[in-house]
């Protein structure tokens, strides 16, 4: 069964998923709406920043905020004079890396949730006496629910998912920055087959679970609302 | 009290540059081929266009000179797009009161009963949008429109979307709010058959520019305007139902010129109608016939005439100052040496009722 230590590691891992995904969707949400509305010419920039994490191995993501939140590093060293700590291997600098490495995951769907929805609602809504923030809230975010959905879960999945760039910036405290996906790998390490059983089992229906239900929810929605 | 727009706005492959001044009351249509700038302008006035070189004013309130540009959240007007674009994530009900609530309550002349009730949707209010037909999604727009009670409703092809018997479905709903309405209405349009039945003024619109504008029945003969050519150009006659005839079955219908006789309507007296006289349903002569089996024979006055096609003439008449056209062909008017100022006898063939 589970130890005291990969407790601690599934809690470290679901707080750090949860914290995570609630930046990305504060950043994310205006993020989205601008790529979905801007008609600026080299948006396409934005765009593919965003989505260097899809491809590029992500212990080169993390090797660079490694670098960045170090001591030596920008951000480190603003911190640190600051009067603050280094951010490399806090629970903060975990969050920071995951927040990049997942913005993909959360900006694309609501992007596209947004793009989906097109003008004309937004016009109708203008036309009824709705100022710009009150149609966003109440025309684009509910019209957009499914991406938001979608966008939370796969987040929220894919953080608890990464392994590369916690490892490198994380590194591995147990009760700090251990999240599961590197409880795992130690337990291979050593042999200890049967707890990596546990873990990996249940990462696998955790992350099914997830998808299924956002799958079976979209598909709902999606029969309600064209 | 008038409403004053002046729009220059330019996009990629079109320039709409208009000056016009739409009459506060009634049904204004929008005419004119698609690409004319119809919509744009119908958008500019609703400032979901916007160009810096623009002026309106709307009675006696500004909406926009140059930089000065009220948005149109707090511009009041109900705005009907081409398809219903009722919001998904509503249903009927709260679609007509999300307008409703961003409006201030003192403002509310029409109110939400008025709108459902003109509309005839109180049976839907609790349907989801997916629910509804597509005349159906339509008339909740209009309703979700009025709800705001606005100082004017501009509509763009509310019916160009719905299929023959959808329209016919809707009509009634447009000509009584056409009846009831005090607020002045825009109506763009490319469907001659609408504009006959609905509108009062039309504005005639070419290439983005302003062609003509004026009141329908004049606009609809006047010679020097693409309307008042072709097969289906027709006058456009008011009339009033004056009585009935039990003996024949026929119904009266005063106008100012005369009085029509058409088969048996079932309309009450002092009902008012329009009456669409087709040009070539009319012919002309010098002398009244009496033996004749066309009933509706007027006395008129040519007033002007101008070629149609090779053959034929198109004569603009006044009946007592109502227009009428008649399509004759060229060698009938020469043998009746036709010219204006010549008195004729306008032989009426048939009549259409359009309401």
């Amino acid at each position: 069964m589970l130890t005291d230590s990969d407790l601690t590691a599934l809690l470290i891992t679901l707080k750090l998923a949860a914290l995570t995904t609630l930046i990305l969707l504060l950043i994310g949400t205006p993020l989205a709406w601008w790529l979905a509305r801007s008609r600026w010419r080299f948006k396409f920039l934005i765009e593919a920043v965003i989505a260097l994490p899809l491809v590029l191995p992500p212990t080169v993501l993390g090797f660079y905020l490694l670098i960045a939140l170090g001591p030596n590093g920008p951000i480190g060293g603003l911190m640190q004079s600051l009067g603050g700590q280094p951010l490399a291997f806090t629970f903060t600098g975990l969050v920071i890396g995951s927040v990049f490495y997942s913005m993909p995951f959360v900006v694309q769907p609501l992007q596209s949730a947004f793009n989906a929805i097109g003008n004309r609602p937004m016009e109708v809504a203008a036309t009824l006496g709705a100022s710009p923030l009150d149609r966003f809230f109440s025309v684009a975010v509910p019209l957009a629910r499914p991406g938001f959905l979608t966008a939370s879960v796969l987040g929220f999945a894919h953080t608890i998912g990464e392994f590369g760039v916690v490892l490198m910036i994380g590194g591995n405290i147990p009760g700090q920055t251990q999240v599961l996906s590197i409880a795992i790998y130690d337990h291979v390490e050593i042999l200890e087959y049967s707890q990596a059983h546990w873990l990996s089992g249940g990462l696998l229906i955790l992350s099914f679970l997830m998808l299924i239900s956002v799958y079976a929810l979209n598909r709902r929605f999606s029969l309600v609302s064209p | 009290m008038t409403i004053e727009a002046r729009f220059k706005i330019k996009r990629h492959d079109f320039t709409l540059d208009v000056e016009l001044s739409i009459p506060d009351h009634g049904v204004t249509a929008i005419y004119g081929d698609s690409g004319c700038g119809k919509t744009t302008l119908l958008r500019a006035i609703a400032g979901l266009e916007y160009s810096q070189d623009a002026y309106l004013r709307v009675g006696h309130s500004l909406w926009q000179d140059g930089a000065f540009f009220i948005p149109p959240e707090k511009r009041s007007l109900g705005y009907v797009f081409q398809e219903a674009s009722l919001f998904a994530h509503l249903n009927v009900r709260r679609n007509l009161e999300y307008g409703l609530k961003r409006v201030p309550q003192n403002d509310c002349k029409v109110s939400l009963e008025r709108a459902i009730d003109l509309l005839g949707i109180s049976h839907l209010l609790e349907r989801s949008t997916e629910q509804l037909s597509g005349g159906e999604r339509q008339r909740v727009a209009i309703a979700r429109a009025l709800a705001t009670s606005p100082r004017i409703l501009l509509m763009d092809e509310p019916l160009s979307a719905l299929d023959l018997k959808r329209k016919q479905e809707i009509m009634p709903y447009l000509e009584s709010l056409h009846d009831e309405l005090k607020i002045p209405v825009l109506y763009v349009s490319h469907a001659p058959g609408e504009v006959a039945r609905l509108a009062d003024h039309l504005i005639l619109l070419e290439d983005g520019k302003l062609k003509a504008s004026g009141e329908l029945d004049n606009m609809l003969t006047r010679l020097d305007l693409p309307l008042a050519h072709g097969d289906k150009a027709a006058a456009l006659i008011h009339a009033t139902v004056a009585g009935h005839d039990n003996e024949f079955n026929l119904t009266y219908l005063d106008f100012p010129g005369g009085r029509f006789s058409v088969a048996h309507k079932d309309l009450p007296v002092n009902h008012k109608v329009r009456l669409r006289v087709i040009a070539r349903d009319v012919s002309l002569t010098l002398e009244h016939q009496s033996h004749t089996s066309i009933l509706n024979i007027f006395p008129a006055t040519v007033e002007e005439m101008t070629p149609e096609g090779t053959a034929q003439v198109m004569v603009r008449l006044l009946i007592q100052g109502v227009p009428l056209l008649a399509r004759i062909t060229r060698k009938s008017a020469s043998i009746l040496a036709l010219e204006p100022g010549k008195q004729v006898f306008a032989q009426v063939k048939s009549v259409a009722l359009l309401s």
